[in-house]
This record gives C-alpha cells, sequence and structure tokens, in this order.
C-alpha cells in the first residue's frame, strides 16, 4: 500500500486511527465520560457483558467518546447488573437493574443531556486511590 | 472482525524482555484465547515504559492499570481476575515506597507525575513494529506538512527558533546546523543519524529506537528535505540488536507505504536510509571519528574544521544529530517553534530524556524539562535514595562530564548550569551515588574506561590519562602524596588543553569534579590513609572488638576465606593476612562488633 499523497497519509490516519483510540482514552479519562460495568460473577450472571457490549455499541453509534471499563463487584448484588457514570468533573453516579434499555435512556438522557434518570442507587462508598 | 475493548500493553525494551517479556506475550494470548477471548482483547508489544526498576511492566488500557514485576506465572491471573472479573490485580500493583499505599493507576505513580514525554512520546504506547499505530500518532504528518507547505527555509527557521539543542552531549543549536549544512554547496550531502551510543549508564537512544524507530526516520527525513539530503545513514552499534531489528522493520515498512524512497508523497523528494554498524568504541560518537568509521577507515577523530557540515562523510556535506535530538523535531514541526520554546529554560528549551541509574529507588528512563532540579528528579521520580542512605552526589555527562553534590540539587539542570557545575549534560546518564561510594575511586573507573576507549591517536589522551590513572590508583592504595594532588589537577589542565577530540578534551572531568568537590576525601586517603566511604581496601581492615564480641560464630561461618577464628562463646579474631576485606562479616555481625579502620 503505497501513500502517495498528504491526502492518502490523512486518510489512513483516519482508518487506522481507532487502533490505538482506547489507549489515548486511557490517557486522558478524566476529561471524557467514563463507564463502569460491576463484573464480578453475580453482574455477569444477569447479563453484565451484553449490556457492556450495547453500551459500546450505542456510544459508538452516538458518536460520544466513552471510556467502558470492567470493575469487580459494587456490592449491589440484589440490582445487578449495575453501572457507575463518571462525567467530567462530576461525582460518579450508579445506576441498578441496567437493561439495555435502561442503557440506551442512561445514555441519551444523562450522558449527552445530563438530566437524572430513574434507577440512581445512591452512593454508599468512596474509592481510595491516593 | 475483532472489536477489542481492552488493550494490554507488555513493555518490549531489552530490560524487561531480558526478565521474560516475551514469555508474558505469549502467555497471555494463550491464556486469552483459552477464555475465548481473543477478539476482545488485544495484547501489544511496546517499546520502553521508563520504569525500568520494576520491569516487566505491563499497562491495562483503558482503565490504566499498572502492573509493575509481572511473571509468566502470574499471566492466569492477571486474565482470571482483572480482564473477566474486573479486579486489578493487588499483588502486582506498585507500591508507593514513602506511604505503602498501592497505586493502581499511572497517572498517580510519582515516577510519571513529574515526566513530560516530547522525545518518549510514542515509547510504551504504541508497537514499535507496526507503522500503522505510528500514523495514528499523526506520523510522518510533519513529514508530510513540510514537503507539502514549506520551503527548506522556512522549515529550518521553525527548528532554529524553537531553540533546540544537539541532545548528544554538545548543546550546538540544531537549527543553525541544519543551515549551515543546508548553505554548502554540493552534488551530494548526507544526513546521519548518530546512534553509537556508548556512557556508561546512558540507553536513552536504545530506548527510542526500540520504541518509536519510525520517529527517527521521519525527522532524517525531514532533515533531508531541509538540507539538500537525498541519503541517511543511522550509524549504530551493533551491541544494539533489538533496536537495529525494529529499525530495520520501520525502514521496510516506511518503503513499502512510500514514506521512504523515490518522490515521497508526490512532492518529486527523494530520500533513503541506510544502516551502518559500529564496533562499539566510545570515540566513534564523536562526529568525525563516526564519519570516518563509516567510509570504512580507522574510527579515529579529526581535527575540526572543516566540520562535517562542510565536508563530512565522502568529503560531502554531512549532518550528523543524535537519535533523540532527532526524535524531538517531528513534534515540533507539528506543534510549532512557539510550543516548543515555551518549555524549558531560557537557554535550553524543550525536554531532556536522562537515563537514572545507580543509588536511587526508581531506576529508569526519565523525560523532564529543561530547568528541572535534581532534587526533583532524585527524590521526587527517583524515590529518593535507596535503602535510606544519605545522598553524596550526581555522575552526569559520563565519563566527559562531573559529579554534582549537595549544594547543586537545586539547580535547574540545563546545558550552561550543569556546565557551571563543573560537569556536563551529555547524552544523558545519570548516575546517583551515596555515602558508601568513594570519590577518588569513581574517578578512577571513568578513567579506566576513557584508557579502554582512547584511540590512541594524540599523545595528551594516550598518555596522559595513564599517567593519571596510575596517579589515581596510587591514591586508592594508600601511596599518594599531597604533590600528587596537585600533579593531578596540572595534568587534567594539560590534557584539557591540548588533546586532539572531545573525547581526551573531557577526560579529565571526572577528576577535577571531583577534586573540586570532594577535596578532603582525596586529602584523607593521602594524610590519613583512609578511605571515608569505606571503599578502599587495601587502605583498612576489620577488627573485632573483643567485648562486644558474643562468640555467636556467626562471622565465621560466613567468611568466604577462613580468616576468622575463636571458640563458641569466646571472642573471635580476623587474620589479616587471610582477610580478603569483603566486608561480609561486617554485614552479618549482629552485635556491631565488627569495625572498620
Amino acid at each position: 500500500m503505497k501513500i502517495k499523497s498528504l491526502a492518502d497519509l490523512r486518510s489512513i490516519k483516519a482508518e487506522v486511527q481507532g487502533k490505538i483510540k482506547l489507549r489515548e482514552q486511557g490517557e486522558n479519562a478524566e476529561n471524557i465520560v467514563q463507564i463502569k460495568v460491576a463484573m464480578a460473577t453475580c453482574g455477569i450472571a444477569a447479563g453484565a457483558k451484553g449490556v457492556m457490549n450495547f453500551i459500546l455499541e450505542e456510544a459508538d453509534f452516538k458518536g460520544i467518546d466513552v471510556v467502558v471499563t470492567q470493575t469487580g463487584c459494587m456490592g449491589y448484588c440484589y440490582a445487578e447488573p449495575t453501572i457507575e457514570v463518571i462525567l467530567p468533573q462530576k461525582d460518579p453516579v450508579v445506576f441498578g437493574f441496567v437493561t439495555k434499555e435502561k442503557a440506551r435512556e442512561i445514555i441519551n438522557e444523562y450522558i449527552i443531556k445530563g438530566e437524572m434518570v430513574d434507577g440512581m442507587i445512591p452512593v454508599s462508598y468512596k474509592t481510595v486511590d491516593e | 472482525m475483532a472489536d477489542y475493548k481492552m488493550h494490554i500493553l507488555v513493555c518490549g525494551g531489552t530490560g524487561c524482555r531480558a526478565s521474560q517479556a516475551e514469555q508474558i506475550v505469549d502467555d497471555l494470548k494463550t491464556e486469552l484465547k483459552n477464555n475465548n477471548l481473543q477478539n476482545e482483547v488485544k495484547v501489544v508489544t511496546t517499546g520502553c515504559f521508563g520504569f525500568c526498576e520494576k520491569g516487566p511492566v505491563i499497562k491495562v488500557v483503558p482503565d490504566n492499570t499498572f502492573y509493575t514485576q509481572v511473571t509468566p506465572v502470574d499471566v492466569k491471573d492477571i486474565v482470571n481476575e482483572h480482564i473477566i472479573k474486573g479486579r486489578p490485580l493487588k499483588r502486582l500493583l506498585y507500591v508507593n515506597p514513602k506511604n505503602d499505599y498501592k497505586v493502581t493507576s499511572t497517572a498517580n505513580i510519582d515516577f510519571y507525575k513529574k515526566q513530560v514525554r516530547i522525545a518518549l512520546r510514542n515509547c510504551g504506547f504504541i508497537n514499535p513494529e507496526n507503522i500503522e499505530e505510528f500514523i495514528a500518532r499523526d506520523g510522518y504528518a510533519s513529514l508530510g506538512k513540510v514537503l507539502s507547505e514549506m520551503t527548506p527555509e522556512q522549515a529550518i527557521k521553525i527548528i532554529k527558533d524553537s531553540g533546540l539543542r544537539g541532545r548528544g552531549g554538545g548543546g550546538f543549536p540544531t537549527g543553525l546546523k541544519w543551515e549551515i549544512t543546508s548553505k554548502s554547496v554540493s552534488d551530494q550531502k548526507y544526513v546521519v543519524c548518530n546512534a553509537d551510543e556508548g556512557d556508561p549508564g546512558a540507553f536513552m537512544d536504545r530506548s527510542i529506537l526500540e520504541g518509536d524507530p519510525h520517529s527517527v526516520i521521519e525527522a532524517m527525513a525531514i532533515c533531508g528535505y531541509c538540507i539538500g539530503a537525498d541519503k541517511g545513514l543511522v550509524y549504530i552499534r551493533a551491541e544494539y540488536p533489538l533496536a537495529i531489528k525494529r529499525l530495520r522493520v520501520a525502514i521496510d515498512q516506511a518503503r513499502e507505504y512510500g514514506l521512504l524512497g523515490n518522490d515521497i508523497l508526490s512532492s518529486g523528494f527523494n530520500f533513503d536510509l541506510e544502516l551502518r554498524y559500529g564496533a562499539g568504541a566510545f570515540v566513534c560518537g564523536e562526529e568525525t571519528a563516526l564519519i570516518h568509521s563509516m567510509e570504512g577507515l580507522r574510527g579515529e577523530p579529526t581535527f575540526k574544521p572543516p566540520f562535517p557540515s562542510v565536508s563530512g562523510y565522502l568529503g560531502k556535506p554531512t549532518n550528523v544529530n543524535n537519535v533523540e535530538t532527532f526524535a524531538n523535531v517531528p513534534v515540533i514541526i507539528s506543534k510549532g517553534a512557539e510550543w516548543f520554546s515555551s518549555i524549558g529554560s531560557e537557554k535550553s528549551k524543550g525536554t531532556k530524556v536522562f537515563a537514572l541509574a545507580g543509588k536511587v529507588n526508581n531506576v529508569g528512563l526519565i523525560e523532564v524539562p529543561m530547568g528541572t532540579t535534581l532534587r526533583e528528579v532524585i527524590y521526587d521520580i527517583g524515590g529518593g535514595i535507596r535503602n535510606g542512605k544519605k545522598f553524596k552526589a550526581v555522575q552526569t555527562g559520563g565519563p566527559s562530564g562531573g559529579c554534582l553534590t549537595v549544594k547543586h540539587l537545586d539547580t535547574p539542570i540545563d546545558y550552561d548550569n550543569l556546565i557551571a557545575a563543573g560537569s556536563m549534560m551529555g547524552s544523558g546518564g545519570m548516575i546517583v551515588l551515596d555515602e558508601d561510594d568513594c570519590m577518588v575511586s569513581i574517578a578512577r573507573f571513568y578513567l579506566e574506561f576513557t584508557l579502554d576507549e582512547s584511540c590512541g591517536k594524540c599523545t595528551p589522551c594516550r598518555i596522559g590519562n595513564k599517567r593519571l590513572h596510575e596517579i589515581l590508583t596510587r591514591i586508592t592504595e594508600g601511596n599518594g602524596t599531597m604533590v600528587d594532588l596537585e600533579r593531578l589537577r596540572m595534568l587534567s589542565n594539560t590534557i584539557k588543553d591540548t588533546a586532539l577530540c572531545g573525547l581526551g578534551q573531557t577526560s579529565p572531568n571526572p577528576v577535577l569534579s571531583t577534586l573540586d568537590n570532594f577535596y578532603d576525601e582525596y586529602v584523607a586517603h593521602v594524610k590519613d590513609h583512609k578511605c571515608p566511604a569505606g571503599q578502599c581496601k587495601s587502605m583498612m581492615s576489620y577488627l573485632i572488638d573483643a567485648e562486644s564480641c558474643t562468640g555467636c560464630t556467626l562471622c565465621s561461618r560466613n567468611c568466604p576465606v577462613g580468616a576468622i577464628s575463636g571458640e563458641k562463646k569466646m571472642p573471635h579474631y580476623i587474620n589479616q593476612s587471610i582477610c580478603i576485606k569483603c566486608g561480609i562479616c561486617h554485614e552479618k555481625c549482629k552485635f556491631k562488633a565488627i569495625s572498620i579502620i
């Protein structure tokens, strides 16, 4: 594959950008939306994996930058699947019983418009990380 | 189609490879496959992360979890715990030595906090053997910009305005060098990359070539366009097999993509690269010696002028720059001279990569803005001195540099300040010494190195250094006199003034700077026949204090030469004629009964 012009170079760049997007987002995580999906045994059993995949697809479809990571049990086993959403410079918000429909609602209402949606779980802990 | 949700970045630098990083990559891939995750999690081998102390290191993104000292045994747990269940594996996390907290993210590790990565921007981030990942990071865009939007003069002006200076140690303004070479009239010119890194303890050039070879290739092409050269040569030592391999892969890929060769990006500009291997002689880092070595001649320096920019390789104008210098160029072109010159100190712009080594907690490769103080580098990034010992000095500039002491700790590091303090930037080796290091022995060590590496062409270097070494040896053996100290200084100054090339002119620096900063230690060796650091063996002996000795026999059981005798529960005794002064007894004794005198 020969690159014959600057335009060629740019289009290849756009094409391969996705390869390292994940890493660039990781470096810059505090400035973009972060979603943590609880993926302990209880979460997985309740379908967290499908929800995680759905969130990734939906975010991609809506064209919003999100970092989706897995995390361990958050302790809300009664409300699985649970996800934690951190908007830039905002406190984390945890949602319980997140089905695909709920996930779509969270993305459309909370992440895009910043409006609260039902199903929020009051955060009962703080993450200790120096 | 693979749709990766996670990347596992594994350091593939020489250091981490030496501790089984390749095995870890293979095991990770197998383990992911066993769990049917090969299409969700991608394993990427990258260049050096810099945190060599804690290698092999692994970073999981996008959650940025940083694992240190990973072994192949840990692979299963990483996949089961972190990848499948989302729980960071606590036992592999970095522990902050200051408060024993475990730190998950690189953003919270002190080692990385104060660093600004320009030359190392892609090291530990992209796969160096994949040109597409480099292009995704705006690779070759600067070359495209220069070729399509700028005249050579305009591009040179940007480099000049940025204030970039040669990172090989000399600190000559890069833009000026380019300008001089561009003005030399000739049918053929050359761009040369000096990758003959030879300072003891320095490995920044190797790490750049291993971690981001394309950035050097791109910069060489930009330089070629600026000075009017269509041919580039990389002079690299054969002792860097991994760097050579990655550079070869990168050159082949660049050719395949049409980024090297004829009519690059339809601009009519032709440029191609070749590698030349050095046999690892220190003097070949000197540009005239390097050029002779490339020509197939003996690697000996010749007098300047003529400078290589007028008459270099095969008598043609040649622009020689160091690896790290080149690695800065594409970023300067893309972000502009103003951006670059806003970083750093007044006369030294940008950042500098240092190889931090010696008695410091976090050994590794770091990049800091010029003007950062030694204290920040040693205590904040380096995590302080090992085993809670006292800081004594830091050696910078390798065999051409000198020692900086406690009083220099708050000196901002840049070219001019280091020279004013009696040392030099050099290529960026930084060896931290603690209270147990004898400064006379350190000076002698560096002299030994220069003695080995001197090409022998000029008398001051060949014979002068030999004499210096003899005097230093005499002092460390306890046979020195006060006259020797004066001779050291006089001879050093003579060599400095009369040697032919940079190697000889700077070789007495370690002697002079230790004389200046640690004169007391020299005097102690000569007058009191004592080595304050307890390193010079011929001047000391170990003695057991009969009153404190409990006769536990621990020392005699550990003595490798059987020099210690004594009955159980009775004071022991060291036979001085057998003792080799290894210090093991001193270390083992639980009652502090053994003293050094």
